[in-house]
């Protein structure tokens, strides 16, 4: 460790800074324009540099590093290839509000324009992606620059930021300063909300007679769990979850009714179409969620808080807009909140009807295994008390809808940009951050083919990850709405005749795996995963091919309107 | 609605880029943005117009606030203000035109500022509707070339 006042070269300011930052982990790939910092990182040892296979696979880890455990993930690459591979792992970082900084190598600054060797204006390319990007052109700027970064990525509504670091910076000498804080006069994130606006939002909630919390990742992001449950509670106000609020409140909680939206439970979406009061707390109103907005919770005043207030009637129009952190909203209207309590039974009964009325249930056969039976069986045998990280598709809506999350930062999935290719590397990221719970990837064969090539990431490090392929062959999700909605044109999402043999591929790469089919193999199967601990396991769980996954809304439907199953599409509810 | 909004950002390379691609990766609407300088070298002013109804010049505005270079912006269309825009105008000239092109000029108060036998450049300045204007009227005389500068704009002072 050197000290402010010494004479460092831009390389070894680098690694001055990320300690400062106290970052354990990079997510890194080597490179032509970066071989100054790889020298000096041989001599590192306080950081942990994790190499990966692709770039993409590195921005993914730091995701998942970063949704695991609320720091900011560190990605490091080289230059122009380097650089543009890490594009949709910064998109996905941005769509989910992941904090992460992304540290790329640049051609020399006397070459940038002149399409070097390795060349690529990732500044520009990242500008609409990023929260924030940086290009530093002196080294004396490089040490500020870093710490601006962090204070970026991790303040506010979290997101990435992306430094491009030229070659002839990471190897100019100069004092190396530390500045002791940020001030950066552009940027001031309101985090305290306005009072007026609280007490307002406290009388609402207090005389409506069936408000809905609408919950979104915002609220686990400021870790204002503690008090979404005692007001969920004292109040006895229902709580339905956006993907990325699963966790937020308890899965197996009375109050709780799981996930809304295009594939949430019937009853989640009966009651935001019938509450009279719909309190949004960290969440965005995506058109996941919405549906038709002209039809969307027409019965409710709604109550809107969030961080970013772009995201204030954006989609849809507000009665009450309280801008601020999750947690300081929560926590300013439990003061508020009168001592007597509105009687809603009524209401609660009434969700509870909705409820029995199309429960979330499927059948369990003998010789066909069913994806829904090893998600719910993988939730019953950890209890909820996991990390569960998803790809994107039909397993990723099951997962959300059969495993009873217990507790927050517990599902890690790429819920805006949807990017297939991102449980794998993800739950790597994850599986460093956390190792007092199984860190598990539910994927589909479709996804984790997009990113294979990290299990060499997963087996070099023995992370005891457990890989659960949910493998039907097909891409399921992309199969279900040519089925329902272009004419049974099943175009390119057939996967039997090409897809590998997965347990063969995974013992390749070094990682133990074994397949299952029906229930009994496939209980034993997730059992034997998950006491297994010396590096990676991969269950092949071979299941039915076609299912779909219900209840569903139809884009662009009314969420009051769901499909509930395939045998007659036509019910409508 | 047509909307003049005031924009104070950092004065650093690629921040026009981050305000101009915000525009396009949101859909808005963009009918003018200049660029410039203020008396603090590190603070450039931009002044934006652009139209849209009142939900969207409402995300517009917090769009712009939302980025990191922006330091404050303004809406000034229901403030008092002032705005200016440049046009630079080349038009046709004849023996039979010249006389109406000057009085026309002379009506905007403009300024001729480059004449040759077949051809005539007069500047003008004023508020984006009064540029509109006189491009309408010296149409019929047949124009050449034509650059706007685009509005600039600050609040009126107080009194």
């Amino acid at each position: 460790m050197h000290e402010p006042g010494q004479k460092l070269n831009g390389s070894e300011i680098f690694f001055e800074c990320l300690r400062r930052e106290h970052v354990e982990y990079i997510f890194g790939y080597p490179g032509g324009s970066l071989l100054k910092v790889y020298e000096t990182l041989h001599d590192v040892k306080d950081i942990k540099h994790i190499l990966v296979r692709h770039e993409q696979g590195a921005t993914h880890m730091a995701e998942g590093y970063a949704r695991a455990t609320g720091k900011p993930g560190v990605v490091l690459v080289t230059s122009g290839p380097g650089a543009t591979n890490t594009v949709t792992g910064i998109a996905n970082a941005y769509m989910d509000s992941s904090p992460m900084v992304v540290f790329t190598g640049q051609v020399p600054s006397t070459l940038i324009g002149n399409d070097a060797f390795q060349e690529a204006d990732i500044v520009g390319i990242t500008r609409p992606i990023t929260k924030h990007n940086f290009l530093v052109k002196d080294v004396r700027e490089l040490a500020s620059t870093i710490r601006r970064a962090f204070f970026l990525a991790t303040t506010g509504r979290p997101g990435p930021v992306l430094i491009d670091m030229p070659k002839d910076v990471l190897a100019a000498e100069c004092i190396f300063e530390w500045p002791e804080s940020v001030e950066i006069r552009g940027y001031k994130p309101t985090v305290k909300c306005h009072a007026n606006q609280v007490q307002k939002a406290a009388k609402m909630i207090a005389k409506a007679k069936r408000p809905l919390f609408y919950i979104g990742g915002g609220v686990i992001t400021a870790e204002a769990t503690d008090a979404l449950r005692q007001i969920a509670v004292e109040e006895q106000i229902p709580v339905t979850m956006t993907l990325q609020g699963l966790g937020a409140f308890p899965g197996d909680h009375p109050l709780c009714m799981g996930m809304l939206g295009m594939h949430g439970t019937f009853w989640a979406n009966q009651a935001v179409s019938n509450c009279d009061l719909l309190i949004a707390v960290g969440a965005r109103f995506d058109d996941r969620v919405t549906g038709k907005v002209e039809t969307f919770a027409l019965q409710a005043k709604k109550i809107h808080n969030d961080i970013d207030p772009t995201n204030v009637d954006k989609n849809i129009k507000v009665d009450l807009p309280v801008v601020g952190d999750a947690r300081d909203f929560l926590e300013s209207i439990i003061r508020e909140l009168p001592k007597a309590k509105e009687d809603r039974s009524a209401w609660l009964a009434e969700i509870e009807a909705w409820r029995k009325q199309c429960p979330m249930e499927y059948t369990i056969e003998p010789d066909s295994l069913k994806t829904e039976f090893v998600i719910d069986e993988i939730s019953k045998q950890t209890k909820g008390h996991a990390v569960v990280v998803t790809d994107v598709g039909q397993h990723q809506m099951w997962t959300a809808q059969y495993f009873k999350f217990t507790e927050p930062r517990s599902i890690i999935t790429s819920g805006g940009l949807g990017t297939m290719g991102y449980g794998l590397p993800a739950t790597i990221g994850a599986a460093f951050g956390v190792t007092d719970r199984p860190v598990i990837t539910i994927c589909g064969d479709g996804g984790l083919m997009m990113n294979i090539q990290e299990l060499v990431t997963a087996v070099y490090n023995k992370l005891p990850i457990k890989i659960f392929l949910i493998n039907n062959s097909y891409l399921g999700m992309v199969r279900q709405w040519q089925e329902l909605f272009h004419k049974e044109k099943y175009s390119f999402t057939d996967l039997e005749a090409s897809n590998p043999d997965f347990v063969k591929v995974a013992e390749a790469f070094g990682c133990r795996a074994v397949s299952a089919d029906n229930p009994d193999s496939a209980r034993k199967a997730i059992a034997d995963a998950l006491a297994y601990n010396d590096g990676p396991m991969l269950v092949d769980f071979r299941v039915v091919r076609k299912d779909m996954v219900f209840p569903m809304v139809p884009a662009g439907g009314s969420i009051s309107d769901m499909l509930l199953a395939r045998l007659n599409p036509k019910t409508m509810v | 609605m047509k909307h003049i909004i005031s924009v104070l950002v950092e004065n650093k390379f690629g921040t026009l880029n981050r305000v101009a691609s915000m525009f396009s990766a949101r859909g808005f609407n963009l009918e003018s943005i200049s660029i410039g300088e203020t008396d603090d070298p590190e603070i450039s002013r931009m002044t934006i117009v652009t139209k849209g109804e009142d939900r969207i010049i409402s995300q517009v505005l917090k769009q712009l606030n939302r980025l990191v270079d922006t330091i404050k912006v303004t809406d000034l269309t229901h403030q008092p203000h002032v705005a200016r825009e440049l046009l630079l105008m080349s038009l046709k000239l004849s023996k039979s035109t010249q006389h109406e092109i000057f009085e026309l000029t002379n009506v905007f108060k403009g300024k001729v500022v480059d004449i040759k036998q077949k051809s005539i450049t007069i500047e003008v300045i004023g508020s984006p509707d009064k540029i509109n204007t006189a491009i309408d009227l010296f149409r019929p005389f047949g124009i050449r070339e034509l650059a706007r500068s685009g509005a600039v704009a600050v609040h009126r002072g107080e009194s």
